[in-house]
């Protein structure tokens, strides 16, 4: 790829952000150099540490809370292209009573959907939908041809658009991983300021803005790393690994090195940004690891749901089972949750 | 409730089956010792344990004469695949009993549940298993063909990784050919005594390993004991020394495995988290008493400021407590004389200037406990820059380029270990050329593989255990006559040397010696002295 000299000098979009942290002449060439002067991952000693908070032993009290913790941190989701109204108004009282035989479950965080549904979730939530607001359940769509990204930024636009006008409370937009691993961080930058200038509404508010990053498409933790810098700068509110589309999606080594940017942005800035696994989390056992993850490496006040999700479907059911078992000392199986 | 205060997850030690008291184990049984019996205790809670039997002199000649007894009537006249058989049933028992194994080396040295589950016992197996493969390929260990096992090995282990070390002492004696007669640490008796019963289980002729529990002097009887071919010892650089000064003038072939002060070298370009985690398991890992432990870091100035922000951060999240709670990651000091030692030394290094610094924690009361330590503002004159502290205290310095971060990391007596962190190979690999020690660890620290050997330079000793290395510790050149002339004794260490010997015997006798059941050379060997 020759480097064209011309685009090197352009200047980025305006974001605070970066400007605060960059400095004012905010280039491509000035973000380049930023990213690149991050440090390095060793993927071994990574790959170690994931592992050894992966063995912390969370029993009695301590599985209780993490058990209903992770389901107040769950964004319910359904993207299929067989996706209905009926299947989603389906999710949304799953979302709202998870466990009909104990009334004491927790909600989950949010229903998460494709933009077209955004209407149905927000019918089916009825006075249930937060709206951002702290109680009930938020709406939460992927946006900007989800899952490849592949489309004209007017379109990626008005995708997003569409969503915040239907009533999205977040928006789950995905980064161009070719023009990132081509080295286009200049462009990767704009459109998620665009993306987030989208999300603002009428009244002023503005949708929550998550970047999936689609860690397996971006293959190395160097990689992980600038992007979620990348992200953060461009002005997202949470990094999240995956579309849940490409394998691998979120692992445990891949959500420690972006809390680790996130630990870093706080210490950086004060500033506090979100983090959502999203695919490939499927037992209590693997969430129990990542909020271990999240309290030992940001702190346990990351643990709410405006600063962490998982982003996940069959989890919530095992989550049930567990909690049944907590409860009544017997283990039940897959016909005491319900399937939706 | 804050969910970071885990609730406890202790470990059960309901899996243990401790008897009151442990005789020593000789020649295949359970014996009373002679010496005066004394108590091994958690130095966690300071409670006892069990009674354990001390061996005096007399009970050294008995182990002595057991295993003279077996080498010559049993153990040297096995073929290598017959031994191999006797390493790989203790190896599979070891992983059978390795939650039995976990439990009682927590109890007995202080170090955490999750270090003896994950690393030492999982190690210990691999060593064994290691080293069973070796068994019937002597040929290749780099001393030619048919190479002579030594005879009797007197083997003396320290407390910091006791059944580790004991694996590390047995596991290529036996494969060689050897016979053992091992002495554990005083105030870690305990996971020896198991393995002694693991050895019964797994039918291993009597008097092949014999294991003497006591103190010093006990360890002194057996290294200077006329009948002893070889001397292996893991421990301090002092009573290294006076093994060597005793050794001197014998046939005994000797390893010394001792202390060291390890440096561990940051760059600026460092994959910065992993370094951080690197620094913690270099000196926190079983509470820093370690021989390698990376007690120096040594870091560039330009980053220093940022590498010691982030060492505390995380050094706060380490939780001191219970050794076998799952979730302790910093455990007790092993005995009251050793907390003293960390102790004082940490009390110079305050007086001699360094800033020290903790982490809040609350220590139990009972129990020997040392919150893990900081000193920043070390010189390379300071103490505890020099010293070997042998507990969780980490001394910080500083260089500026390359050439003087070699030059302070060989600074030292010692030279058992060293790490260096950074994203550039070309420039691991050029500094790893030019430090001078055992093992040098690149972007990770406190690894062991029973294929790599590990040992030291100066002060830190001289042989190595582990890999290739480490078996031919345990063996000599085949005495042969060359044709028509003198006897050749084939150079130890040139391989070039081996390779021509091997070659200038077409006719070497076959690699499977089960139809040769007592080499003529071993036995004429073993009956010279």
């Amino acid at each position: 790829m020759t480097i064209d000299t011309a685009s090197a000098e352009r200047a980025v979009a305006p974001a605070a952000r970066a400007i605060e942290v960059i400095g004012g002449d905010l280039t491509e060439k000035s973000l380049r150099r930023y990213l690149e002067g991050i440090p390095g991952v060793d993927a071994v000693g990574l790959e170690q540490r994931a592992a050894g908070l992966g063995t912390r032993s969370i029993k009695t009290t301590s599985k209780a809370w993490a058990l209903d913790r992770i389901i107040e941190l769950i964004d319910l989701t359904t993207l299929e292209g067989a996706d209905t109204p009926g299947k989603v108004r389906s999710l949304v009282a799953k979302a709202l009573v998870p466990d009909a035989a104990d009334p004491s479950t927790p909600r989950v965080a949010a229903v998460c959907v494709y933009g077209d549904m955004v209407p149905h979730a927000v019918r089916a939530l009825g006075s249930a939908h937060a709206a951002g607001g702290d109680t009930g359940i938020n709406v939460a769509a992927v946006a900007t041809a989800f899952p490849s990204g592949r489309a004209s930024l007017e379109v990626k636009l008005a995708d997003t658009t569409d969503a915040v006008r239907a009533g999205a409370d977040e928006i789950d937009m995905v980064i161009d991983r070719g023009a990132f691993l081509a080295g286009r961080y200049g462009q990767v930058f704009d459109e998620i300021v665009a993306v987030k200038e989208a999300c603002r509404r009428e009244n002023g508010s503005s949708a929550h803005l998550k970047v999936i990053l689609e860690t397996g498409e971006l293959n190395t933790y160097d990689n992980v790393r600038r992007a979620s810098w990348l992200a953060i700068l461009a002005g997202g509110d949470f990094i999240k690994t995956s579309t849940g589309k490409v394998s691998p999606a979120a692992t445990l080594p891949v959500t420690l090195s972006m809390l680790e940017v996130v630990r870093d942005w706080h210490r950086l800035t004060g500033e506090k940004i979100g983090v959502k696994p999203a695919g490939g989390i499927r037992s209590s056992k693997d969430a129990i690891k990542h909020l271990v993850t999240v309290a030992e490496t940001v702190g346990e006040e990351w643990l709410q749901p405006h600063l962490f999700r998982f982003g996940a479907s069959s989890l919530l059911n095992d989550v049930l089972l567990q909690r049944q078992k907590l409860r009544t000392g017997a283990y039940s199986g897959p016909d005491y949750v319900t399937v939706d | 409730m804050s969910f970071l205060d885990y609730a406890p997850a202790p470990e059960s030690t309901a899996i243990l089956n401790l008897r009151p008291e442990y005789g020593l184990f000789i020649d295949g049984r359970f014996v009373d010792g002679h010496g005066k019996a004394f108590d091994t205790i958690s130095p966690a809670t300071e409670k006892t344990i069990a009674r354990i039997a001390t061996a005096d002199a007399h009970d050294v000649d008995l182990a002595v004469a057991a295993a003279r007894r077996a080498y010559e009537g049993t153990w040297s006249r096995l073929s290598g695949v017959d031994r191999g058989k006797y390493l790989f049933r203790i190896a599979r028992l070891v992983q059978e009993r390795s939650r039995e194994l976990a439990v009682a080396e927590s109890l007995d040295n202080g170090k955490p549940i999750k270090e003896t589950r994950d690393v030492d016992v999982p190690l210990v197996a691999a060593w064994f298993f290691y080293y069973a493969g070796w068994a019937d390929k002597l040929d290749h260990a780099g001393l030619g063909a048919d190479p002579r096992s030594l005879g009797v090995a007197a083997q003396v282990i320290p407390w910091n990784f006791p059944l580790l070390m004991l694996a590390w002492k047995i596991a290529p004696a036996l494969a060689a050919g050897n016979t053992v007669v091992l002495k554990s640490a005083e105030s870690t008796p305990l996971t020896a005594l198991l393995f002694a019963e693991i050895l019964q289980q797994a039918e291993l002729p009597d008097g092949v390993v014999n294991i003497l529990s006591g103190a010093g002097d006990t360890g002194a009887t057996l290294v200077n004991h006329p009948d002893v071919d070889k001397v292996a010892f893991t421990g301090s650089t002092s009573v290294g020394r006076a093994i060597a000064r005793s050794v001197a003038g014998t046939q005994k072939k000797l390893t010394l495995e001792l202390g060291g002060k390890g440096a561990n070298i940051v760059f600026d370009d460092a994959p910065i988290d992993q370094a951080i985690e690197g620094i913690i398991s270099g000196i926190y890992f079983n509470q820093g008493q370690v021989c390698c432990a990376g007690s120096r870091l040594l870091v560039q100035e330009n980053v220093h400021d940022e590498v010691v922000e982030r060492l505390k951060a995380r050094l706060s999240t380490l939780r001191v407590g219970d050794p076998l709670d799952k979730n302790t990651d910093v455990g007790a000091i092993n005995s009251a004389a050793q907390l003293k030692r960390i102790t004082e030394l940490s009390d110079i290094g305050e007086q001699e200037g360094a800033e020290r610094w903790s982490p809040e924690c609350s220590l139990p009361e009972k129990g020997f406990w040392f919150a893990p330590t900081i000193f920043t503002n070390v010189s390379t004159s300071h103490r505890i820059a020099r010293d070997e502290i042998f507990g969780p205290v980490l001394s910080v310095l500083t260089f500026r380029t390359p050439g003087e971060a070699i030059a302070k990391a060989n600074n030292t007596p010692y030279g058992l270990s060293a790490g260096i962190w950074s994203d550039k190979g070309s420039r691991v690999l050029a500094v790893a050329d030019r430090l001078r020690a055992g093992v040098v660890w690149a972007n990770t620290f406190n690894k062991f593989d029973p294929s790599s050997p590990f040992g030291g330079y100066k002060e830190s000793g001289f042989g190595r255990e582990g890999g290739r290395h480490g078996l031919a510790a345990y063996l000599a050149p085949a005495l042969r006559q060359a044709p028509g002339s003198v006897p050749v004794y084939e150079s130890l260490v040139e391989a070039p040397a081996a390779a021509e010997s091997l070659a200038m015997e077409p006719a070497a006798p076959s690699l499977g010696t089960a139809s040769d059941p007592a080499p003529a050379p071993t036995a004429s060997e073993g009956n010279v002295r």
